[in-house]
């Protein structure tokens, strides 16, 4: 009895200690941009700063939430001027604008102590840029195709593997009078995830990177092998017609009705095809096939991050909030199914039963040899992302012209990486 | 004494010379003003063309290399050869204005029960926010359920994806924009034709003439002053078309509606944009495209002027 | 009249008239009525492809219930009032000076000052945004009401200044020198000579700039970032986005937000109409 309580008590101190490492209370304004401006990921953010506030009395805590499409734009205004001390982004060469202009907080400091160290190690390369960190990640999420279980098992389908199978199978879902995949690419990046994965596929990760640096001509012939194979799934019908019109939400619909049978997207959409009625019998997950047997495996997982910005006024706050962000628990707790249905980024974390959640973690960890890329619009300057999202929208229109869309992102690339 | 001397004279020195000062006394505010923040703005971005900057670092002089990429993009029918096309289709079908402004107007100018309410309903799009606008024609235009394939589908027509096709989508969204400009032009129309002098309407009867003879020579003539606002009216929102295509394309598909306002709003403040000196090189070429009708503009009105 | 008044035409003529009337105007506000038919539908009206047929309930209370409790869009209203007002107020108090300065005295760079005004009022916005942002970021104003007010009284001035000035210019000259001979101060003639006669133009301009005013979304976008300065244009593309396929919702929303500006044409009617023909008439 008396040598249990002396263990409580040693255990409750110890943990006193790791939850409260700042001696000093936080005080002050802590103002927080975010552009998880969907319903669903909006509250969940809301809430686990509402839990950091009740840890921090003593803070004042202001939220702004804006819309995730103007938050692309508005980030270079609010770092300059009217500056939050914390502020979502993404990682990788997304971020690299900013780090170069010294818009953002190095903050090796945080990723030097051993809870983030230890437990955030795979996601370090993603932040990294010049050997110095400069923010931390929050969740991260697998992309793949979600397709519609139960018109597979009408058709008598299963889950392709190579491309030969998954033409096979596209064919017998267009002969029903389907579509394979619905898209909406008004808003163009969705356009990005379907090159990104032909082109990884058929070239692999490293000749990704190269295209993505500038290093290779877009009228190489892996670049028109990337483009013939995507030709082949068009040319057969394979995607809904109109997509150009549609955001990518506008396109759920056609997978919900079952007009489309599958969707090459992350795993957001999960949520809201959930929501409009698709129960976890009828919709379900598979990689993206192989295409070129010799090139290994590489998936795109974007990551989602916090930075603090150089101008911030209160950083002291502001690093509380990033260790808050990533520690196990929060991780745990904010990538649930009930909530952002993502992957923690900490080790220590446990992820979601989903098995959405399960697949992805699994593929990624397991079955990705090649690499993880972040995504074509984040991997690519800013505006090489956006004159080759419009060469890849025009093409999925009229893939005749992918010699003219070619040329023209060659000559793009010329002028853009020779700055 | 002396300061109160001095004052004194200087109060007659004002009061001598208030009339040459007063009215740059009141002009000056507004004069700051305007100063400020749209005269100077516009040799800034004179200046900022001939640098290449990304809104963060330092701005670094390049010559004439954004003209020179414009120039470039102009030869191989890129981004700026569309806009620029675009830009003069949306000049020369917005002016449709102007006609079908006066057609309402001539079927409205009636007198019979309850027709001010007719007048207002029919200047309702007018009020109304272009954003609205805009939203309201993308779901007109809405390949699944638009109005505007139900209406096909009708006739056994359709479907037809307006916005999403390279061929129609400026078009459509020229339609969506002539909605507001047709009510605008119509109103002045209207007040026009109220002041179009009775008699000469009966001695235009008396020598035979009606229905298009009639306008062309009798009415149309006494409609010069509302033809001409219209005629501004409508070049200056035709050239700084940027709201409907924002919403309701963003410039797309694949860039095929873009004009030279949104392309350059794209290029310098977009998600994907930040090259602050191209987007002031395209936006010198819009206010030189603009500075033509500014010029015969001001001409109009200054033998106007000269007239009275 | 031209054309040739209807009550002297035919009875079957007078009829037609009568009768298409309606349905041109039907047809001229169709897009419109269909928006307003969205706005009362349910949520599954949309999933079961419902889209022109009767709503299958009428859900009006409850879907704008949405707009004004669920969403940032009486902030949104509010930030509108809060723009439009004050650009409303500068524009009247700096127009009525220049205009006044322009139109009653004789000074040698007169013309070329109002042709100033006149030419930037053309001028395409597009090359004022960077410089006018930067300026805004300079003076700490960016993603502020301040900043956008400040920004939309400048620009306004030109058109305000062309319409004040023409108006005076008609204004009788004689009252003007009948008070010089008095010895009457420039300044109380403004005030008290001019200014009452101006009260129309006034009305008329006022409603005027409040209806451009809270239309612009252009400048919304380029200076202001979030729900605490957007005005409602740009607010609805966010909202928008936020119950992005929620149809029913997103046209409420429109419709609320385009309310105030018709709202404000019909009671002001007869000044609005004043307002935008002035010169459509000699």
């Amino acid at each position: 009895m008396h040598s249990m309580f002396k263990r409580t008590a040693a255990a409750l101190a110890a943990s006193v200690a790791l939850a409260a490492p700042v001696a000093a209370e936080l005080t002050g304004e802590l103002r927080i941009f975010l552009d998880t401006s969907n319903p669903a990921p909006r509250a969940t953010m809301e809430a686990m700063i509402e839990r950091f506030a009740a840890e921090h009395p003593g803070l004042e805590i202001e939220t702004t939430v804006i819309d995730r499409e103007a938050y692309k734009t508005q980030i270079r205004n609010f770092l300059t001027a009217d500056t939050p001390d914390v502020a979502t982004w993404y990682a990788a060469n997304r971020m690299k604008p900013y780090v170069e202009a010294g818009l953002f907080e190095d903050v090796s400091d945080l990723w030097a102590e051993p809870e983030i160290a230890d437990n955030l190690a795979s996601t370090k390369g993603a932040m990294t840029i010049d050997g110095k960190q400069w923010g931390v990640p929050y969740t991260y999420y697998q992309w793949g195709v979600y397709y519609r279980k139960d018109i597979f098992d009408e058709l008598g389908l299963s889950e392709p593997t190579t491309w030969e199978e998954e033409l096979a199978n596209c064919q017998k879902i267009v002969d029903s009078g389907r579509a394979c995949y619905t898209i909406g690419t008004k808003f163009l990046w969705t356009a990005g995830g379907w090159f990104d994965y032909l082109n990884m596929r058929t070239n692999g990760y490293d000749f990704h990177n190269q295209l993505a640096n500038g290093e290779i001509s877009w009228e190489d012939d892996r670049v028109k092998q990337t483009f013939a194979n995507w030709k082949q799934l068009i040319d057969m019908g394979a995607f809904i017609d109109n997509h150009q019109t549609y955001s990518w939400q506008e396109a759920l619909p056609f997978m919900v009705n079952g007009e489309a049978t599958a969707y090459l997207m992350g795993n957001f959409a999960v949520a809201p095809l959930r929501e409009a009625g698709l129960t976890d019998d009828q919709l379900d997950f598979y990689q993206f096939v192989a295409i070129n047997p010799d090139v290994e495996l590489a998936e795109d997982a974007p990551t989602d991050t916090f930075h603090i910005p150089a101008n911030a006024s209160n950083k002291e706050a502001a690093r509380e909030f990033l260790r808050f962000v990533v520690s196990a628990d929060e991780q745990t707790e904010i990538n649930n199914g009930a909530n952002l249905g993502q992957l923690p980024v900490n080790a220590q974390s446990s992820v979601d039963d989903d098995k959405f959640l399960q697949q992805g973690f699994t593929m990624l960890s397991s079955n990705s040899p090649g690499g993880v890329a972040q995504f074509w619009d984040r991997d690519a300057p800013a505006e090489m992302a956006k004159v080759s999202m419009e060469g890849f929208q025009e093409f999925m229109v009229k893939p005749d012209n992918a010699d003219r869309v070619l040329a023209k992102l060659e000559r793009a690339r010329q002028r853009i990486y020779d700055n | 004494m002396t300061i109160a001397a001095n004052a004194s004279e200087q109060e007659s020195w004002f009061h001598r010379n208030q009339q040459r000062i007063a009215p740059w006394l009141f002009l000056a505010p507004g004069l700051l003003f305007f100063m400020v923040y749209v005269i100077i703005p516009v040799f800034q971005s004179f200046n900022l063309s001939l640098y290449e900057w990304d809104g963060l670092g330092a701005a670094e002089y390049v010559g004439f290399r954004n003209y020179e990429d414009l120039y470039w993009e102009w030869v191989d029918r890129d981004a700026f050869y569309i806009s620029l096309k675009n830009n003069l289709i949306w000049l020369i079908l917005y002016l449709a204005a102007i006609p079908a402004g006066l057609f309402i107007a001539l079927f409205l100018n009636q007198t019979v029960w309850g027709i001010r309410l007719y007048k207002s309903l029919f200047f309702f799009p007018f009020v109304i926010s272009q954003v609205v606008v805009g939203l309201v024609f993308t779901w007109f235009y809405d390949p699944t359920f638009g109005l505007l394939n139900e209406f096909l589908g009708f006739f056994g027509m359709g479907p037809l994806n307006v916005l999403g096709d390279e061929r129609f989508v400026t078009y459509g969204i020229i339609f969506a924009g002539l909605w507001p400009q047709t009510a605008y032009c119509m109103i002045l129309y209207l007040t026009g034709l109220n002041a179009v002098d009775p008699e000469q309407i009966e001695a235009g009867r008396l020598d035979g003439a009606k229905g298009g003879r009639m306008l062309w020579h009798i009415i149309l003539p006494q409609l010069r002053p509302a033809t001409f606002i219209a005629f501004v009216v409508t070049i200056i929102g035709a050239l700084r078309s940027f709201d409907l295509i924002s919403i309701m394309t963003q410039g797309g598909p694949f860039g095929s509606s873009r004009v030279l306002a949104y392309y350059m709003f794209e290029v310098a403040l977009s998600e994907y944009g930040f090259r602050m000196g191209y987007g002031a090189a395209i936006a010198v070429i819009l206010f030189l495209i603009m500075l033509c009708f500014i010029a015969y503009f001001l001409w109009s009105m200054y033998r106007e002027e000269k007239g009275h | 009249m031209f054309p040739k008044p209807i009550e002297k035409q035919p009875r079957a003529a007078q009829i037609t008239y009568q009768a298409m009337l309606p349905l041109a105007l039907l047809l001229w506000l169709g897009p419109l009525l269909a928006v307003a038919l969205f706005s009362v539908k349910p949520a599954a009206d949309f999933t079961n492809a419902n889209y022109w047929g009767m709503p299958s309930s009428f859900e009006g209370a409850f879907n704008y219930g949405q707009v004004f409790f669920n969403s940032d869009m009486p902030r949104y209203l509010m930030n509108s009032f809060l723009i439009t007002i004050p650009t409303v107020i500068g524009c009247v108090a700096l127009s009525t000076m220049t205009g006044f300065a322009l139109g009653i005295y004789k000074f040698k760079s007169n013309i070329w000052i109002f042709f100033m005004f006149v030419a930037g009022n053309f001028v395409p916005f597009q090359i004022l945004m960077v410089p006018v942002r930067d300026l805004t970021l300079e003076l700490g104003l960016y993603n502020t009401k301040t900043g956008l007010v400040l920004f939309h009284i400048a620009f306004q001035t030109g058109f305000c200044t062309l319409f004040m000035r023409n108006f005076i210019r008609a204004l009788p000259f004689e009252l003007i020198e009948a008070a010089r001979v008095e010895g009457i101060s420039e300044w109380r003639i403004f005030w008290y000579v001019v200014l009452p006669l101006m009260k129309p133009a006034i009305a008329a301009l006022s409603v005027l700039i409040f209806t451009f005013i809270w239309n612009d979304y252009f400048w919304a976008v380029v200076l202001t970032q979030g729900a605490e300065s957007q005005p409602v244009t740009a607010g609805i593309t966010s909202f928008n986005a936020q119950f992005r396929a929620a149809y029913q919702l997103m046209s409420a929303g429109s419709i609320v937000a385009a309310l105030p500006p018709v709202a404000m044409f019909f009671l002001m009617q007869k000044h609005f109409i004043a307002g935008l023909t002035l010169g459509a008439v000699k």
